[in-house]
């Protein structure tokens, strides 16, 4: 029995990689390949399909885009929530679990419902089909997260710290800068990780919001894919490259990933 | 954890975070309650119409359907990601290299962005040129989720439990490695079996990790829409329409503006029950 146990977690990661090799292999197929034979690696392997994605401005535009406002969101989602975690973890203040409940429900807001009128408040301020548009609506959900994911860091470092810096002299940013801040890092690597990862996935906002200068590369292929025919070579190209950013930062938090994903509760 | 000092200034730091989400918040969700109660024949012209659409929203047939199916998805999902994802946690290795290697490709899945997800299980089960829909009819069961209901569903649900199965792993795996190995040594002593480790050692560590797992799942699961929306497209007919899907099908496809706010508050006012159950549960669990 205990010598099989390694079987469970095997069986269930070739579960998980089946479709993404689905993916890889259908992306170095010629589209004849795809519909006329059913093989199981390609036979004419070949890379047009990524060199029309490399050398197409509608295409690989649809990247930087992605990244521009995931980066963006990113950034300003853990900013701001920094201080607020810290008011939360530290401090007791008129109406404070309420407020933390209300974030917390903003997370819970179905996409689906603020599409609409995200769609009109964005375009009457001005910032329809812009990267701060997307990046700011997906504020949203990852604001709440961050908060929520630091302030369970944020608890876990003792009290004394603050405490004895005051005592050295240190005034209050000097310390939040300097010696806070990198006592948490790791919690503020792993709120990076998730509002990188919330915002990257996300795609009703994100298209709602833009249509050509910002659209992000997730809804170009859902339109090339329906205008210019059934290019299925093309889509499973463009899919495997949008794996590869989500595969590179999960390298860099491998370490926390772990304790991330408890979101620094347990 | 020391006590919390009282500290009405506190509301200082929490202003810009205040600000951002009540603009992204508040501001959209009173357009909502807005078209909720008034009629439009276009032009900006709106008359007050009360509650109609909310009684015409909760007597319609449509939304009952949808509603259900999302219950029945939400539930069904719940029922086998959660166990599985323990099972997993339980048997993966608790040290050593294939530790990191393990989490990198579990977490991968949750890193796709959800319309490729959608995309890559619709060419993954296909029944002409997709592997799965290959060995399905391989097996000699006819399958084709574009044609059948059931094949639809199953592939829905066994694409969800591919895209976040590993959550619950590794929010399971966290909780795991929580526990010291003390406790271990000591059910070893006392010739503790393996189901009474996991049953009086394991499961209560891993109750706080687990509320959240199930608060998180529940949330994710019952807002879906990308995901279901790219494969199926919501059929064959509307057995695969979830909540999301209907409601962006009455919004953006009919701009039926009244009945879809209506349906969205009436939505939002079930995930926000329902998760407002799960986080007091939470809540006490961790007063404990």
């Amino acid at each position: 029995m205990r010598r099989y146990k390694w079987l469970v977690p095997t069986l269930y990661i070739v579960f998980l990689m089946l479709p993404i090799y689905w993916l890889l292999n259908m992306s170095f197929k010629t589209t004849n390949e795809i519909l006329g034979a059913f093989t199981l690696w390609p036979q004419n392997f070949t890379l047009e399909n990524y060199v029309t994605i490399f050398s197409d401005p509608t295409w690989y535009n649809g990247y930087f885009n992605s990244i521009t406002y995931v980066v963006i969101n990113a950034s300003i989602s853990v900013t701001v929530a920094l201080p607020a975690a810290y008011a939360f973890s530290r401090y007791r203040f008129l109406g404070d679990k309420h407020l933390f409940f209300w974030l917390l429900t903003n997370r819970m807001a179905p996409p689906a419902v603020f599409a609409l009128p995200f769609f009109q408040l964005y375009s009457a301020v001005g910032l329809f089909d812009t990267h701060i548009a997307v990046a700011l609506a997906h504020c949203l959900f990852n604001i709440p997260l961050a908060v929520w994911i630091l302030e369970g860091f944020m608890s876990g470092v003792p009290k004394e710290l603050d405490e004895t810096a005051y005592v050295d002299g240190y005034s209050f940013w000097r310390f939040f800068i300097r010696i806070f801040l990198p006592t948490i890092a790791a919690g503020i690597g792993v709120a990076l990780f998730f509002c990188f990862m919330f915002s990257w996935v996300e795609l009703l906002l994100a298209k709602t919001l833009t249509s050509v200068a910002a659209k992000p590369i997730a809804a170009t292929m859902t339109r090339t894919a329906s205008t210019s025919g059934y290019e299925l070579g093309l889509l499973a190209a463009a899919g495997t490259l949008t794996i590869i950013p989500g595969a590179f930062v999960i390298y860099f938090v491998r370490n926390y990933i772990a304790k991330g994903f408890a979101l620094g509760r347990v | 954890m020391a006590a919390k000092t009282t500290n009405q200034k506190a509301w200082f730091f929490i202003i810009p975070v205040i600000a951002l989400v009540a603009f992204n918040a508040l501001i959209p969700l009173m357009t909502v309650v807005n078209y909720s109660v008034q009629e439009t024949f276009g032009n900006n012209v709106f008359f007050w119409e009360g509650v109609k659409w909310f009684e015409q929203v909760l007597h319609s047939p449509r939304f009952h359907d949808s509603l259900m199916r999302q219950f029945a998805f939400t539930f069904t999902i719940l029922a086998i990601e959660i166990p599985l994802g323990v099972a997993i946690a339980l048997s993966m290795p608790r040290q050593g290299p294939w530790v990191s290697v393990c989490l990198v490709l579990m977490a991968l899945p949750l890193l796709i962005p959800w319309n490729v997800v959608g995309a890559m299980w619709n060419i993954f089960a296909l029944p002409d040129i997709g592997f799965l829909g290959r060995v399905i009819n391989g097996m000699g069961i006819d399958y084709n989720f574009t044609q059948q209901p059931i094949a639809a569903w199953f592939t829905t649900i066994l694409m969800d439990v591919w895209h976040w199965t590993s959550l619950v792993v590794l929010l399971a795996y966290a909780g795991l490695r929580s526990i010291p190995d003390a406790y271990y040594q000591a059910a070893k002593i006392d010739g503790a079996k393996p189901w009474a480790v996991f049953r009086h050692i394991q499961l209560p560590k891993l109750k706080r990790v687990l509320t959240i797992a199930v608060l998180l799942r529940f949330m994710d699961s019952f807002m879906i829409y990308t995901e279901p929306f790219v494969l199926t497209g919501g059929g064959p007919g509307n057995t695969t329409t979830f909540l999301s899907i209907d409601l962006v099908k009455i919004a953006l496809g009919q701009f039926d503006l009244g009945p879809a706010a209506a349906m969205s508050l009436i939505y939002f006012l079930i995930v926000l029950l329902l998760s407002w159950v799960f986080y007091t549960l939470m809540m006490k669990n961790e007063d404990q």
